[in-house]
């Protein structure tokens, strides 16, 4: 136990216990103090665990990060509206706005819902129905074992509450716009997300995630996913945070039977970024598709880490992570596999490739395949690529200059991932964030 | 517009050719035959300037520039073209994207305005419509997931929107059946004027039914070992390669 490191965090907690805990429902304040009791046994992961070896968040120990315990008036933001503005993908979107940890219904706007969508902002609900939420939060997102899941249990302020009832099908996509506006100290945000599907219901739900150009803060986001059966979820992040940002996410599926989730994770921000996914795969015929791409570059470091629970037989799993790093960044991917005794007939692949511009980047993969069924399909590859010689002739030979050649293959790598994505705007987005950042001309 | 003086090749430590001599004018059309291993692909290759083939000896002079000096992209800027046999699939990059700058990329080198995309988009327009493409074809990747027919008519379509002086057709003909070989053979055609040669190297005569040449060599063991008319294309179907073997040039 480090109390130096935790106390800060301490405080912020009993500051919120004294001003807020009355508001709170009991189950919501044992429940939150059970996250910061762990948190301080814990302590912040050092690199002695294996699960942190590469990903040092000493960073986060040397500053206090504070959590702003009302939202400011729109008259005292910063960055905000800008922020704002720029992330908008498409207006017809459902779109709910958070700053700093905190929903900001003046920037959000939440179009005409299907009956059975509950689509709301986590602090609303727990005010206006604090018994509703008892059973569901919490219920995937375990801390026994995760420091950072724990603080964020127990700062948690809002966050988005989605509920879809049985067949209900979300023709409009929901996005979740995470921004964090520059404060006189470091701003800390702890997002608690609840998405749960009904049985065949079906939605498509983009998280972004930016802050105030160059500004230091802490974001330690938590979603917790339930699908019940035959239920499909498009789940897009993108992450833009600040270049020195510390960006910590944890998301945690439980699929039942038939179910479908799709997560696509782009990150370009950060000073330090990890994003981890855990499905459990709790049913027959589940599919389960993760994609990432990361571009990092100065000292940047982005660490991805994929965990899958092959629990029933006869589910697929699929996962494609591509990494291009300049400079000195450095990349981190684990990507957990573990086919449960019961789990015959899975079939599970993973693929990692990494781009490396620079001779200082490094990549540090690690598949790691747990099999305990005997008949099942497990592949996993790990390619620290280069450009591939005859797709470079090609382009020269039809006139493309070696230099342009190099730049229209590297976004070529990463628009591979981007071509996965199944909102329009968001292609189009990345797409054109990709062709600027290789100073490629547009489409 | 193409001299080739005795040009020797080789890949690693095989030697493929061996001493090629041609010369072709403008306007016309050469058809390059021969057996399989006979050089016919290394020739292509090494006029686009692939770097996998080292040239040991000769001459290459292609508008008045010594070819074997110039980089890959300067020969393309310069309009030199080859189709290739198996064109290279780029996942990622749309053929749109990539015709538009292998344009602008051969405009910018001659120091030509840009192509506007109005322009250009009537150019793909007109092009496609004569090759029997569909346009969705554009917004995919370059030629990922393309049929083998696919992919010819795509190398065809390239090198009609990029309008060279001299197109070298690698095998173009090979896993065409005959429906897609007359549409490639049009468009081909299409292209055939004064200012412009095509050297299309085949394997078959069939192809040589609907691009008529001016003049058909046959190749083997790395040389050109017999240079004709188009009569001798109808020769070499009806004999086969079999004529050759007693010169025991044949590798």
């Amino acid at each position: 136990m480090i109390v130096t490191e935790t106390t800060s965090y301490q405080e912020q907690f009993e500051r919120f216990e004294q001003e807020l805990g009355t508001e709170k429902p009991q189950w919501l304040r044992d429940l939150q103090r059970r996250g910061l009791d762990r948190f301080r046994e814990l302590g912040f992961p050092t690199t002695k665990l294996e699960d942190w070896r590469f990903t040092n968040v000493k960073s986060l120990t040397q500053q206090n990060f504070v959590t702003p315990l009302t939202q400011r008036v729109p008259g005292q933001l910063r960055d905000a509206g800008d922020l704002a503005a720029q992330a908008l993908l498409d207006d017809n979107f459902h779109r709910l706005v958070f700053i700093n940890g905190q929903y900001a219904a003046e920037f959000s706007r939440i179009g005409e819902l299907a009956a059975g969508v509950q689509l709301t902002h986590l602090g609303g609900l727990l005010r206006s129905e604090p018994q509703s939420l008892g059973d569901q939060l919490g219920r995937q997102a375990c801390f026994d074992d995760a420091a950072l899941t724990a603080l964020n249990t127990a700062l948690f302020q809002d966050g988005v509450v989605i509920n879809v009832a049985d067949g209900v099908q979300m023709e409009t996509p929901i996005h979740l716009v995470f921004i964090t506006d520059r404060d006189e100290q470091a701003v800390a945000s702890f997002p608690r997300n609840l998405i749960k599907l009904g049985k065949g219901s079906n939605i498509q739900v983009l998280e972004t995630h930016v802050g105030s150009p160059g500004a230091t803060y802490f974001t330690n986001s938590v979603m917790e996913i339930e699908l019940d059966e035959a239920a499909e979820l498009d789940h897009y992040k993108l992450q833009s945070d600040s270049i020195a940002a510390h960006h910590i996410a944890l998301t945690y599926v439980n699929q039942r039977g038939t179910s479908t989730y799709r997560n696509h994770y782009f990150a370009f921000g950060g000073a330090l970024s990890r994003n981890e996914i855990a499905c459990m795969l709790d049913g027959e015929q589940v599919e389960t598709v993760l994609n990432g791409l990361y571009m990092i570059s100065g000292n940047q470091l982005a660490d991805c880490r994929t965990r899958i629970d092959h629990a029933k037989p006869n589910c697929e799993s699929h996962e494609l992570y591509k990494g291009i790093l300049d400079n000195h960044a450095r990349g981190v991917f684990n990507g957990r596999i573990h086919v449960h005794p019961d789990a015959q007939k899975t079939d599970a692949k993973q693929s990692n490739q990494a781009l490396l511009l620079s001779d200082d980047a490094v990549i540090d993969t690690k598949p790691e395949l747990e099999i305990y069924a005997d008949d099942v399909r497990c592949t996993h590859g790990a390619t620290i690529g280069e450009l591939d010689d005859t797709a470079l002739f090609y382009l020269r030979s039809r006139g493309i200059p070696e230099p342009l050649a190099h730049k229209m293959l590297i976004f070529a790598f990463a628009n591979d991932v981007v071509q996965g994505a199944k909102i329009e705007a968001l292609k189009k987005y990345l797409e054109a964030v990709l062709l600027a950042d290789h100073g490629l001309p547009p489409v | 517009m193409l001299e080739i003086t005795d040009l020797h090749a080789r890949a690693e430590d095989t030697e493929i050719l061996r001493g090629i001599n041609l010369t072709v004018k403008a306007g016309e059309v050469h058809a390059i035959m021969g057996p399989n291993g006979s050089g016919k692909s290394t020739l292509a290759h090494v006029l686009a300037g692939r770097e996998d083939y080292e040239v040991t000896q000769g001459k290459v002079t292609y508008e008045g520039h010594d070819l074997l000096e110039l980089d890959i992209e300067e020969r393309a800027a310069l309009g030199l073209f080859m189709a290739y046999q198996y064109p290279v699939e780029i996942p990622g990059i749309s053929n749109k994207y990539f015709l538009k700058a292998a344009i602008n990329a051969i405009r910018k080198y001659k120091e030509q305005p840009l192509i506007k995309t109005s322009e250009f988009l009537e150019l793909l327009k007109s092009n496609l419509a004569k090759l029997g493409m569909d346009k969705s074809m554009m917004e995919r990747s370059v030629n990922e997931g393309f049929s083998g027919g696919e992919k010819k008519r795509n190398e065809i379509l390239q090198m009609a929107m990029l309008q060279p002086k001299l197109a070298v057709l690698d095998e173009t003909d090979s896993g065409l059946d005959i429906d897609a070989l007359k549409i490639v053979a049009d468009g081909v055609n299409a292209l055939r004027g004064p200012d412009r040669a095509f050297i299309v190297v085949t394997h078959y005569q069939r192809l040589l039914d609907y691009i008529v040449p001016d003049f058909v060599h046959v190749l083997a063991g790395g040389r050109i070992v017999r240079s004709g008319d188009k009569s001798l294309a109808t020769q070499l179907e009806a004999e086969g390669y079999a004529f050759l073997e007693p010169a025991g040039t044949s590798v």
